[in-house]
């Protein structure tokens, strides 16, 4: 009678729910688990060199979770594994703190972190304090992380900060060109920035206390959704990166203000590892990292956000795209 | 039976409460000092209202749904597989997704969380009603009961032990997911959790622990509230 086909109805629905949360599952995990690049040993100008001696050695290259740090994560680990290293991923460690703890217990070999982020966050500098160009920053956050058992490699050419952002049109209604034009208006616009911007001196609380800015308002948001709120209209200003890739594609539409009192400071990306994995993978560690990162000025890196948050490429494809057309991989 | 604790975790248990008690420094604040009882009032009073926004937007689509359907014994695709189907959708993507359509706050939070609490009100509902004993009902219409007199005298009362499970689940749902708000723009107890490079290790914990508080606080009075709700003939057996 009737109960054998609800019966059968719900089999079919327990099925099409399964079937769902499979799926869903299946989307999320895309970028996750293990990366293996097979090694190569393509000739060409700056090419990577196959070296068969990297076999023995396995490397976990981690990154923090956002598309940036993801793109970077993948172009060392591919570049690494085309040196003949064996060669994994994790790049879902979340914050500073957490892929720190996770490089010194091991389960990572090495992360890419900003050197304005690590001597402010690990190593309590505060922001005025962190050296504005690339090399002293380098050196300062270099021998902090050594006396920890750990070091970094040389910085990228690019650098990246936080930013105070807003629209084009906002800009123009209160004349704003630097953080500064803010006092006095700042009362009635509301801000957004990722949750932890509202404590960090290198963000909310810097406005607050090195500007001497009041906004009407904080909201916290997923830093994915910091140009959503802009566009939205919810949002007066936002807190952006300087590597935006919005800021070079939709010029007329996005501003940052300039940050006359260096608030925020400016952070190039060292690579940052132990020092007895160094030892253990020998030159080629430190020498395919710095090779592959030559190439990396603002705009390229600007290009590379692009193709992922824009285009939708995953990190792993912007990655591989970058190594090749620069010749490092065949 | 669990061992003793290790010590480790001992540790951060005592961190935990003295953030709570206490404003504690942190390196990246640039000398403010964070957490303390204000900080942890203000936040836990924030997850609480988000949390009854969103249980009462659940229930209002929930309830109705799953006792109509309970009462007419049809649709139990609709209800046990939409139902389960409902609790595979990620919230953070959805959150996301109304973004675009909504803008972030406390609206789009309250729809995303009640997606979650929708599913285990409805489902329960409407197996809750379906289990009532026939004969009950036949009696009832036997009686010249109205289908609404049925469905308000005798089917929700004799139901009320398994639709208030679906409520208590839907609830403890809902508190727990709140502390994914400061992705969305209200800053609840997971604004502890989410940034552990402020708040560090004692943050989190603390923030967790005040989360487990209110879930479990919310738990009782609601159970207390279905003690109450429950006939008395119906609590002798339950108890």
């Amino acid at each position: 009678m009737r109960t054998k086909t609800t019966r059968l109805w719900g089999v079919a629905a327990l099925l099409l729910a399964l079937a769902l949360t499979l799926g869903v599952a299946a989307c999320g995990s895309d970028d996750d688990g293990s990366t293996t690049t097979e090694g190569d040993s393509g000739g060409g100008g700056g090419a990577i060199v196959s070296n068969p001696d990297n076999g023995k050695v396995s490397l976990t290259i981690g990154s923090k979770n956002f598309p940036e740090q993801e793109i970077l994560g993948e172009i060392y680990a591919q570049a690494l594994a085309a040196a003949g290293y064996k060669v994994k991923t994790d790049h879902n460690l979340g914050s500073e703190t957490v892929a720190l703890k996770t490089l010194k217990s091991g389960q990572i070999s090495g992360y890419p972190e900003y050197a304005s982020t690590a001597l402010t966050s690990f190593f309590g500098k505060e922001p005025e304090e962190v050296p504005a160009d690339a090399e002293g920053a380098y050196e300062e956050a270099k021998a902090e992380f050594e006396k920890e058992g750990l070091t970094a490699f040389p910085p990228t050419p690019f650098a990246s900060a936080n930013a105070v952002g807003t629209t084009t049109a906002t800009a123009e209604k209160y004349g704003l060109e630097n953080v500064s034009d803010l006092e006095g208006v700042s009362e009635k616009l509301t801000l957004y920035g990722s949750p932890e911007c509202r404590q960090r001196i290198d963000c909310l609380a810097g406005l607050e206390e090195l500007y001497g800015l009041k906004f009407k308002s904080f909201k916290p948001v997923d830093i994915g959704l910091r140009y959503t709120v802009l566009e939205k209209g919810q949002a007066d200003l936002s807190i952006l990166f300087t590597t935006d890739p919005q800021l070079a594609a939709e010029k007329d539409k996005f501003v940052i203000l300039e940050d006359d009192q260096e608030v925020f400071p400016a952070g190039n990306v060292i690579f940052v590892t132990k020092q007895s994995t160094v030892e253990e993978a020998g030159p080629d560690y430190e020498d395919t990292i710095v090779q592959v990162q030559e190439g990396l000025t603002l705009p390229v890196m600007q290009e590379l956000d692009a193709r992922v948050e824009l285009e939708k490429q995953t990190p792993k494809e912007a990655a591989a795209a970058y190594l090749e057309s620069a010749g490092y991989t065949g | 039976m669990i061992g003793p604790l290790p010590q480790p975790l001992l540790a951060s248990i005592e961190g935990a409460i003295e953030f709570i008690l206490d404003p504690q420094t942190s390196n990246v604040t640039g000398g403010r000092k964070v957490g303390g009882p204000e900080q942890v009032v203000e936040l836990a009073l924030a997850q609480l209202e988000v949390t009854v926004l969103a249980l009462g937007l659940a229930l209002l689509v929930g309830l109705p749904i799953g006792l109509f359907l309970g009462h007419r014994g049809t649709g139990e695709l609709l209800a046990v597989g939409l139902g389960n189907a409902g609790r595979a959708i990620p919230e953070l993507a959805l959150i996301a997704f109304m973004a675009a359509a909504i803008g972030v706050g406390l609206l789009n939070l309250t729809i995303a969380l009640a997606v979650l609490g929708v599913p285990p009100i409805l489902t329960n509902a409407f197996v809750g009603i379906r289990q009532v004993d026939r004969a009950s009902i036949d009696a009832a219409r036997g009686m010249g009961m109205t289908e609404f007199e049925i469905l308000r005298k005798v089917e929700v009362p004799l139901a009320i032990p398994t639709i208030f499970a679906g409520i208590r689940s839907a609830t403890i749902a809902i508190v727990a997911t709140a502390t994914i708000a400061p992705l969305a723009g209200v800053e609840t107890l997971g604004d502890f959790i989410l940034n552990e490079n402020v708040y560090g290790e004692n943050g989190v914990l603390a923030g967790a622990m005040v989360v487990a508080l209110l879930a479990l606080t919310l738990e009782f009075s609601l159970a207390g509230l279905q003690r109450l709700l429950t006939s008395r003939g119906l609590r002798l057996k339950t108890a």
